[in-house]
């Protein structure tokens, strides 16, 4: 029982340190948080499927960037979507997307699974970058803010950085909640049967390629999710989201973080946006604040090198390293 | 045999070529409810990939495989499963990190799997959960179905393998060297399992260990290179000259 509330006791307490967040800050700290709230969720979905599926995706940024570009090209030029079925129709055509990639890329394993996700985001990066499509490399605008209204009726402005902290927020606590609950469904165990051994699954009589595009096509759905709440947020998409550079930097939030657990990706995120951060602090770092990929590429190295269960594993590591320096402490 | 109960599964003619070489050529044999039938053979024999042919694992090349009267020749290796057909392997393959009772559990859940029921958590399931317990009494390992699974000896991992294989009720058992690696001690309590599991299910039992072979089984069939040489009751198989040329010649050879 202890070892269920201490984690549930953790996420509120996170939880409440963000709601209360907006009353000590406001401009560039509260846009900064709701940016790595948004991230979050990003990594929430590749965790899905390289935590809780075992599959490595390098080609996840496609998805995000999808549902961001849909988000623009399916709003009116100048009037305002209607949120309730704009995000459901961006995220449906990140989570098409990913049916279709999953379909063709699951039947390959373990480093062709990378090659061949890699290849298809860069496909989709292509159409963006190469075609005027969504403008090109200039990327497009969004015009006017989707309204969040229900039969005509106004509920909130998303428009509002405030709001907009408040509604991003709320997405994260409900994909985390969503996650945790399905992890532990049986959907969630054949998942974690699968990425132990995908053959013992199978003699089981589990129909695996089935359970990983499911996982596929549900973490394309949420890295949708995500690149919808950016193209809100900002106003603006361009071809850049859906880089293998973003695929890449979403993996080192989870590797970061620590893989296997859903607070790790969280973690992760906002690890890697605030190290990002602080190696561009030119007060701090002067001129090498110019190369700050150097600095925190290197710090990320030494993170693995160092904490191989990631951020989220240094307690278990901590305790694992006090058993053997002393071995009557625990039974070894 | 003739007037003996229905078998549970057949094999007919069972051919595997990987290009050039026949690695399972015309195999046929039965299998028979509370019969354990052993296929022994040299290394490189082809018994492993009759297994993996039977299980669906690989494709055939040629031959049919009937499981309680269905034709599977062409089902995928999950599809039989859940008809009843369960197997072990030659290499361990329980879920590490998972708890003892935990490896029975999702390997009994693939009869009920309710995959689109994200919501209600697997821990709760009735279905699953008896069955594992079922299997873990079964197979002895009750006592320690909360321990971690990485952590079991090796004799202790063999017999998770099996209870898993048990977990999801099968009729058919095909054993891929349960033995394998195993101390005296543990190698009879295995072979006491496996002789406790002959009520209700049809068993092959591929093995190396000639003693615990002709202790347990109640036929045996020889391969050589891919063909059946032998098959018939434990006593006129040791007694074949064929056999024992195909086991000393081997012998000779080094």
């Amino acid at each position: 029982m202890i070892e269920r509330a201490r984690p549930l006791a953790a996420s509120l307490a996170v939880v409440a340190v963000l709601v209360a967040f907006p009353l000590v800050a406001s401009g560039f700290y509260l846009e900064f948080t709701t940016k790595v709230m948004i991230l979050a969720i990003f990594a929430l979905s590749l965790e899905l499927l390289v935590g809780a599926t075992g599959l490595v995706s390098l080609g996840h940024a496609a998805f995000y960037g999808i549902a961001a570009y849909a988000a623009v090209l399916l709003s009116p030029k100048y009037g305002a979507a209607n949120f309730f079925w704009l995000l459901p129709a961006a995220v449906a055509c990140s989570a098409l997307y990913a049916l279709v990639i999953g379909a063709l890329s699951l039947r390959t394993r373990g480093v062709y699974f990378i090659m061949v996700t890699l290849a298809f985001a860069q496909m989709a990066y292509y159409v963006f970058h190469d075609t005027k499509l969504g403008g090109g490399t200039d990327g497009i605008y969004l015009n006017v803010k989707p309204a969040v209204a229900l039969f005509g009726v106004k509920l909130v402005d998303v428009g509002k950085p405030l709001v907009l902290y408040y509604v991003v927020l709320a997405f994260l606590v409900l994909v985390f909640a969503f996650l945790a609950t399905l992890l532990a469904s049986r959907f969630g165990r054949a998942l974690a049967g699968i990425r132990s051994n995908e053959q013992r699954m199978r003699a089981a009589g589990f129909p695996t390629f089935f359970y990983k595009l499911a996982a596929f096509t549900l973490a394309g759905a949420l890295a949708g999710l995500a690149g919808f709440l950016v193209a809100v947020k900002d106003g603006f998409v361009n071809p850049e989201m859906l880089s293998w550079h973003e695929s890449g930097a979403v993996l080192l939030m989870l590797i970061l973080g620590g893989m296997g657990r859903l607070s790790g990706a969280v973690l992760g995120a906002f690890v890697f946006a605030l190290l990002q951060l602080f190696f561009q602090w030119d007060a701090v770092f002067g001129s090498a604040a110019q190369h700050w990929q150097l600095l925190l590429g290197g710090t990320i190295i030494a993170c693995v090198a160092f904490m191989p269960d990631g951020l989220i594993g240094l307690p278990t590591q901590w305790r694992a390293w006090r058993a053997r320096e002393r071995p009557g402490a625990a039974n070894g | 045999m003739a007037d003996g109960p229905m078998p549970l599964l057949r094999a007919r003619g069972v051919t595997r070529r990987f290009g050039g070489l026949t690695a399972v050529s015309d195999v046929s044999l039965d299998l028979v409810e509370g019969e354990i039938h052993a296929v022994i053979g040299t290394n490189g024999a082809g018994k492993s990939t009759f297994i993996n042919v039977l299980a669906g694992e690989i494709p055939i090349t040629s031959g049919a495989v009937e499981l309680l009267g269905d034709d599977v020749t062409t089902w995928s290796q999950p599809r039989r499963a859940r008809r009843g057909l369960g197997r072990s392997y030659q290499r361990t393959t329980v879920f590490p990190r998972f708890t003892v009772f935990e490896n029975c559990r999702l390997a009994a859940q693939a009869a009920r799997q309710l995959a689109w029921n994200w919501w209600a958590p697997a821990a709760a399931c009735p279905v699953s959960g008896a069955a594992a317990n079922d299997a873990l009494e079964k197979a002895g390992l009750a006592a320690i179905a909360q321990r971690v699974a990485g952590l079991l000896s090796h004799g202790q991992k063999r017999q998770l393998e099996i209870a898993m294989c048990l977990a999801t009720r099968p009729r058919v058992l095909l054993l891929d060297e349960p033995l394998a690696g195993m101390g005296p001690e543990e190698t009879d309590r295995m072979l006491e399992l496996l002789s406790g599991l002959k009520a209700g299910h049809a068993i092959l039992l591929v093995e190396h260990d000639m003693d615990a072979v002709f202790r347990v089984s109640d036929r045996i069939t020889v391969m050589v290179n891919g063909s059946v040489i032998a098959s018939n009751l434990p006593a006129a198989v040791r007694a074949d000259p064929e056999v024992q040329l195909a086991y000393l010649g081997e012998g000779d050879a080094h």
